[in-house]
């Protein structure tokens, strides 16, 4: 039996999800935008979906538009923004350690003639308030931040970049990358005052090609697809019901958010404990991260060589991202760790499948792995 | 951190002998309210009721944002419990008000003392606090008139409460305190704003709404429930009937003049509705209806639709501006759904120029070509009802 500790690249679909897919794609066949009762029972299984999303963020269903996933809802989010604000101002804050497809778009944009302010973690992978604080002002238009970084797990500082927007008398938009943090943070919506925010669904055990954009009501971006009016005009195309059906379910599948942390707390911190004992292997992850992501090194084996040998014995890690895969990570760069640290970490992530057995005989056979590799390298 | 909810109460503390049983339903209405999102203590003392999370998962954001919808509640706040320590509510007002205090210029510290064998006055604590927070944020200045932030604390006998300005209450008086009216709702803006105005005076709701299918699709039935649903964030739950309405209209469109048509629906309307409402033991019927909005909703045609109901009618909004309708529709989150366009029973067969003056008179007159009763208990034996909770 594989043990797959590679979640946040991305997780076995559920079984309710997979079904529930299947049934629509061969009894529930209409176009949600039809007049008649075929049509109306597939818009109400988007309706149905959009309510279980928005319930896990607190916001109101009709808040909530279906897209590809995670990278789109990100392009969609951060370009519509930016056009909608553009005359008020050039200035955009982030992160220099957000997913690509948040780095890439802010690259765009800087051909564009925007100036892009990219907060660097310190050494632990943190950002402070200050930082963010001291970043935006009043020529700022979009903040994009992620919730988690997807490589160390660090968790942003995401409640003061509303307060610090209105500080600084700021028109700007505020834009979440909740990717890693979805259902397993308790993250509000509303409270947070964020005005768009990015989800996919494949993290949490829904098909790969589904994901969500939340935008606030009051909130108003551009779109850049245009067609036929579905979800808004925000994301035209007749929808893909099977997938967001499948999501839904997913979403409601989900355990209890504050209870599965606390389970995976403790997993996480075993773990922890686990490879401290290793002679040599450090941590890479903060203190207080996300318990569903655990970056380290070993600093003797190089990182890919530990996570073939580790899936010879049917265990799946990562080194850093897999959407970057043989590219050094930007994220532990970015904390100023050194190339050893970089080239020989990796990246355990876990679900609500994972057990403490399964974490045990993987820091098992890391300390295997090194006494067998550690002359060969 | 432990935090609590600190509710304050609106107007019924003045109810003098009745306080205590508004009092009673107020809680009976938060525990409710609340009951999906965890286990909780609410008890209340001295004007304040206290809403205590008993197990860690709960999600606090949450419950604040559903006591704000709560009739009878004037303000709420969320508060930090720090141990009864000079030190100890020191480090916690730091800590929990870090965000607003990083994002003010200026602050003061305001603190109550109702347990008196506390060592430091009230105005030792504000000193001590003050001076503690000016340490720890040094931009901070302190303004006793007109500060960013004010840091409340107070010293009570379980513990001390810390916590930032109390936020506005949902206002009004618990919904169940001021017995049960009808709401006649369409898919419309105006009739879920009514429902949200009298439920915010204590009244609790039934929901009765027509349906004319074929001519009205599922969806506009859907849309109904789903306004209803946010009505219900604030009104509890309620139960919502669905009477079958196109047979009368289509009587009334081959049996009488099309000027009319209007009218004599909506005085079918009040008359199956004044039945319902009695079966529910309700004492009124509310409807949406704004002076002069549309034909059937001028003065004339008011007097005319009363004239066949004995019970008293509440119309909340009937001096009101349609812009100030839309704002409170959209606070109440119905704006959008409202505007969705769906066929409703009103807008199918409307005539093309309706009479704004009608008479009771011509109307009787009219009426003597239908069998108005037998239309009327066709209509209560068809009955459907759901529950919107």
């Amino acid at each position: 039996m594989e043990i797959y500790l590679d979640n946040s690249a991305t997780t076995k679909v559920c079984e309710a999800a997979a079904k529930k897919a299947y049934d629509v794609m061969l009894f529930n066949y209409g176009n949600p935008s039809s007049l008649h009762s075929l049509g109306f029972s597939a818009e109400k299984i988007i309706t149905e979906a959009r309510r279980a999303v928005a319930s896990v963020i607190k916001s109101e269903a009709n808040e909530i538009y279906f897209t590809s996933g995670g990278t789109e809802s990100n392009n969609t989010a951060i370009f519509g923004a930016v056009k909608a604000k553009k005359r008020l101002g050039n200035k955009i804050v982030t992160t220099a350690i957000e997913h690509p497809s948040v780095l890439e778009c802010m690259k765009e944009l800087e051909k564009e003639g925007f100036e892009v302010v990219y907060l660097k973690p310190d050494s632990s992978g943190n950002i402070s308030k200050a930082q963010v604080l001291s970043a935006i002002d009043g020529r700022t238009v979009l903040v994009s931040m992620m919730s988690v970084n997807n490589e160390t797990g660090a968790i942003m500082p995401l409640d003061i970049v509303a307060p610090a927007i209105k500080k600084a008398n700021s028109p700007a938009l505020f834009h979440i990358d909740n990717v890693q943090g979805f259902g397993k943070i308790n993250l509000n919506a509303k409270k947070l005052s964020c005005d768009l925010m990015s989800i996919s669904g494949h993290k949490l055990h829904a098909p790969k090609g589904i994901g969500a954009l939340y935008i606030n009501t009051k909130a108003h971006i551009l779109p850049h697809h245009f067609g036929g009016g579905q979800e808004k005009g925000i994301r035209p195309g007749t929808e893909p019901v099977p997938l967001i059906a499948a999501f839904s379910e997913a979403v409601k599948e989900l355990p209890e958010t504050m209870k599965e942390y606390k389970r995976l707390y403790e997993i996480n911190m075993l773990l922890r404990e686990k490879l401290r004992e290793i002679p040599g292997v450090t941590i890479n992850s903060p203190e207080n991260n996300l318990p569903y992501i655990l970056n380290f090194s070993t600093m003797q084996v190089r990182g890919e060589t530990m996570l073939h040998y580790l899936e010879s014995k049917n265990i799946y890690v990562s080194t850093g991202s897999a959407c970057s895969k043989a590219k050094p990570s930007h994220v532990l760069s970015g904390m100023g760790l050194s190339n050893k640290h970089i080239e020989t970490s990796l990246r355990a992530s876990f679900s609500r499948n994972t057990t403490k057995e399964e974490v045990l005989l993987l820091a098992e056979e890391i300390r295997n792995g090194l006494s067998s590799l550690a002359h060969i390298k | 951190m432990k935090e609590v909810i600190l509710v304050k109460l609106g107007e019924m503390v003045l109810k003098g002998q009745n306080k205590n049983a508004f009092e009673t339903i107020l809680i009976k209405n938060i525990r409710r309210r609340l009951q999906s999102l965890g286990e909780f203590k609410v008890e209340a003392a001295q004007s304040t009721i206290y809403i205590t999370p008993m197990d860690d998962f709960c999600d606090i954001d949450e419950i604040e944002e559903k006591v704000g919808k709560i009739f009878g509640i004037v303000a709420y706040t969320r508060a930090c419990i720090a141990e009864k320590e000079l030190g100890k509510i020191q480090e916690a007002a730091a800590e929990y008000l870090e965000n607003e205090l990083l994002t003010a210029k200026t602050f003061k510290v305001e603190s109550k003392r109702s347990d008196k064998k506390f060592a430091y006055s009230s105005p030792e604590i504000s000193r001590e606090v003050g001076g503690y927070l000016l340490s720890k944020f040094h931009h901070l200045k302190v303004d006793v008139h007109n500060p960013d932030v004010t840091v409340r604390v107070e010293v009570r006998e379980k513990g001390a409460y810390i916590h930032p300005n109390p936020k506005e209450g949902a206002g009004g008086i618990p919904v169940g305190t001021g017995g049960k009216a009808a709401i006649l709702i369409s898919g419309g803006i105006d009739s879920p704003v009514a429902a949200y105005m009298l439920a915010r005076r204590g009244v609790q709701l039934t929901a009765i709404h027509f349906a004319s299918p074929p001519y009205t699709s599922e969806r506009a039935h859907d849309k109904v429930v789903r306004l209803l649903d946010k009505v219900h964030d604030y009104a509890g739950r309620m139960k919502m009937y669905t009477v079958e309405f196109t047979k009368i209209q289509e009587q009334i469109r081959d049996n009488c003049p099309e000027e009319l048509a209007t009218v004599l629906m909506r005085r079918f309307m009040m008359k199956v509705a004044q039945r319902v409402a009695e079966m529910e033991e309700c004492k009124a019927l509310i409807t949406g209806e704004s002076l002069g909005q549309v034909a059937s909703q001028t003065l004339h045609a008011i007097a005319c639709t009363d004239a066949v109901v004995t019970m008293p009618v509440f119309r909340p909004l009937i001096g009101t501006d349609k812009a100030e309708i839309v704002k409170l529709a959209r606070k109440i989150g119905t704006f959008d759904i409202s505007i969705e366009p769906f066929e409703d029973c009103c807008t199918v067969f409307t005539p093309r120029h309706p009479r704004t003056k009608p008479t009771v008179h011509v109307l009787e007159a009219a009426e003597r070509k239908l069998d108005v009763e037998g239309l009327i208990n066709e209509c209560l034996e068809n009955l459907n009802y759901i529950w919107i909770e």
